[in-house]
């Protein structure tokens, strides 16, 4: 890593560790409402799109959010415009945006999934591919992302599909998520992001009926750091390939800890509708920290410790 | 000058959050209204724009350890002041971040992203305009008269005598309440028929609680009089990021926050979109 913070995601250079969660930032309607001013100010070091299906989807009936302690919980239901839609309106204005372009594609069978990877793979513009498997499969009725077989079986159709890294997006809604992770890069995948959102719920207070149109949904924010920080530990011990940390990252020491227990890049989701350049200020203090370290490293040196490769 | 102006319905926001200073806090009945100093933001808003609003301090540690996510106001008033921009935002208790919001005192700090989402746009060729507010949906409304600088109808609806005091954010209107304590004992419907009835050369502007909202579009459907409706939808982000705020429309499922607030009724089955205990 360079003292910029600069890196490499599966081959694809980075000007630094941070991401968006895939469906936390739309790049197109934030500017719309930011104007060119975003373009020149990118909070994100590479851009997650939001999950690409293949048919268009309306998402969930409204209401779609609940604020609970430290978070929130969301049942968006994945609205998209299709991979149809995607391609010939999105993608162009994606394309212009000053980083790497990774697309987040979710299908509801192994051949759904296939025909995104495909459709993904011809385009110039997309470098890497995010695969969301947190859904389940029409098949078996099995959510690929629980399930080590499920998700190996899937990452194996696709991997000769494509010249460009494969992410999989972990889900926590597992037994052992390492086990899903270790699944996923026996079968060729190049990188490995975690947390998903945690499945929640919440009652309306008047009628205590659901209140979230979707019945349940996921939960994000400082509320699920903890278990996200733990998941992406157990997960990089497990795995050689790079690890995609997040979870409630809202600060630069966040971003620290979840490096320091393996990730290889961050990124951070709930944190941005709350500050849209939450982005920014996690960089900038997240190399105000490393700046720190580095500075005490000579006297380590000094002192007889070695510092770190 | 608000010809033009009003042509426009969208002011670009800074892409970053920002803290400003409370330099102004007074009680007008039932609500509360806080003036912020914004230096660094865009020095004109578009009426029916909005604002993410959250304490500098203390945001979160309430009622069930909220709030979390910043909240979704119309400014009420904006004038350009010696230091800069000085906004109006109107407030009412009725959740753990309004409460918070309601606390903040003068020096404090308050964090706002925006302007955001679409305003208000200008009266179909050459109609009146007539504005009709509810509550502290009464908000939107006072930049929007104050805009246009000329005389224009506006009919406010309130619950009660204490809340009818938001009237003054206004230099005229016509008031009632639903207990009669000031004005005529009716809703805001009963003067805006009579008033269509009267000049139906009209676009109706109006924000208000969804039952009120949705009375007032259905009268003007019924007249094929053009309606502008800002409504409201628990928001997170404000500026299209998260999906949350969507209601629907003939057209599909559309983002308040950047589609919105403002729709025109025309586009819309219904405003019944639920309540939002913020």
């Amino acid at each position: 890593m360079s003292a910029e913070g600069a890196i490499e995601l599966c081959g694809v250079p980075l000007a630094g560790p941070l991401l968006n969660g895939s469906g936390t930032f739309d790049a197109i309607a934030a500017r719309r409402a930011f104007g060119d001013a975003l373009l020149e100010q990118f909070p994100f070091h590479c851009y997650v799109s939001k999950t690409i299906t293949v048919k268009p989807r309306a998402g969930n009936p409204p209401p779609r959010l609940w604020e609970v302690p430290g978070g929130l919980i969301n049942s968006i239901g994945l609205p998209n415009k299709g991979v149809d839609g995607f391609l010939s309106e999105d993608l162009p204005l994606l394309a212009e945006l000053p980083v790497p372009l990774c697309v987040s594609v979710m299908g509801f069978s192994p051949d759904e999934l296939a025909v995104l990877v495909e459709r993904a793979s011809d385009c110039d513009e997309i470098e890497l591919i995010e695969l969301n498997v947190s859904c389940p499969n029409v098949e078996t009725g099995l959510v690929m992302g629980a399930d080590a077989g499920e998700t190996g079986a899937a990452v194996s159709r696709l991997r000769p599909l494509t010249g460009k890294p494969l992410i999989v997006k972990l889900t926590p809604n597992a037994t052992e998520p390492a086990v899903v992770a270790e699944a996923a890069v026996a079968a060729g995948a190049d990188a490995v992001s975690l947390i998903n959102t945690l499945r929640g719920m919440a009652l309306s207070p008047r009628t205590r009926q659901p209140w979230l149109g979707g019945r349940t949904g996921g939960v994000s924010g400082a509320a699920v750091r903890a278990v996200a920080l733990a998941q992406v530990f157990s997960v990089a011990a497990r795995v050689e390939v790079p690890v995609i940390g997040m979870g409630g990252i809202a600060t630069g020491a966040d971003a620290a800890d979840f490096l320091a227990a393996g990730a290889t890049a961050i990124a951070v989701g709930t944190e941005s509708f709350r500050d849209p350049a939450a982005g920014l200020r996690i960089g900038a203090e997240l190399a105000g920290i490393r700046a720190a370290t580095a500075a005490e490293e000579p006297a380590h040196a000094a002192s007889g410790r070695r510092a770190p490769a | 000058m608000s010809g033009a102006w009003l042509a426009d319905s969208r002011t670009l926001a800074p892409p970053a959050r920002r803290v400003v200073r409370v330099i102004v806090t007074r009680t007008l009945g039932a609500y509360r209204l806080l003036t912020a100093l914004d230096a660094e933001g865009p020095s004109r808003p578009r009426p029916g724009q909005f604002y993410m609003l959250s304490t500098a301090g203390g945001w979160g540690g309430g009622t069930d350890q909220r709030p979390y996510l910043p909240r979704a106001f119309s400014y009420a008033g904006a004038r350009p002041g010696p230091d800069g921009l000085e906004l109006d935002f109107l407030l009412e208790d009725v959740g753990p971040g309004t409460r918070r919001l309601d606390q903040i005192a003068v020096g404090d700090g308050l964090a706002l992203v925006g302007p955001l989402g679409n305003g208000f746009g200008p009266s179909a060729g050459g109609t009146r305009a007539l504005l009709v507010g509810g509550g502290i949906g009464a908000a939107p409304l006072a930049c929007l008269a104050r805009e246009r600088g000329r005389p224009t109808e506006v009919i406010l609806g309130f619950r009660s005598a204490v809340h009818a005091e938001a009237a003054a954010l206004f230099d005229a209107a016509r008031v009632v309440t639903e207990d009669g304590a000031v004005g005529e004992r009716a809703l805001v419907t009963a003067p805006l028929a009579l008033a269509l009835d009267r000049d139906p050369a009209t676009t109706v502007f109006s924000c208000g609680p969804p039952a009120m909202l949705e009375a007032v579009r259905a009268m003007c459907a019924e007249r094929a009089i053009p309606a502008q409706l800002a409504m409201e939808s628990g928001m997170a982000c404000g500026y299209g990021a998260c999906f949350g705020c969507t209601v629907p429309t003939k057209n599909g499922y559309v983002r308040l926050c950047v589609d919105g607030p403002v729709l025109e009724g025309d586009s819309l089955e219904t405003c019944l979109v639920g309540e939002v205990p913020l």
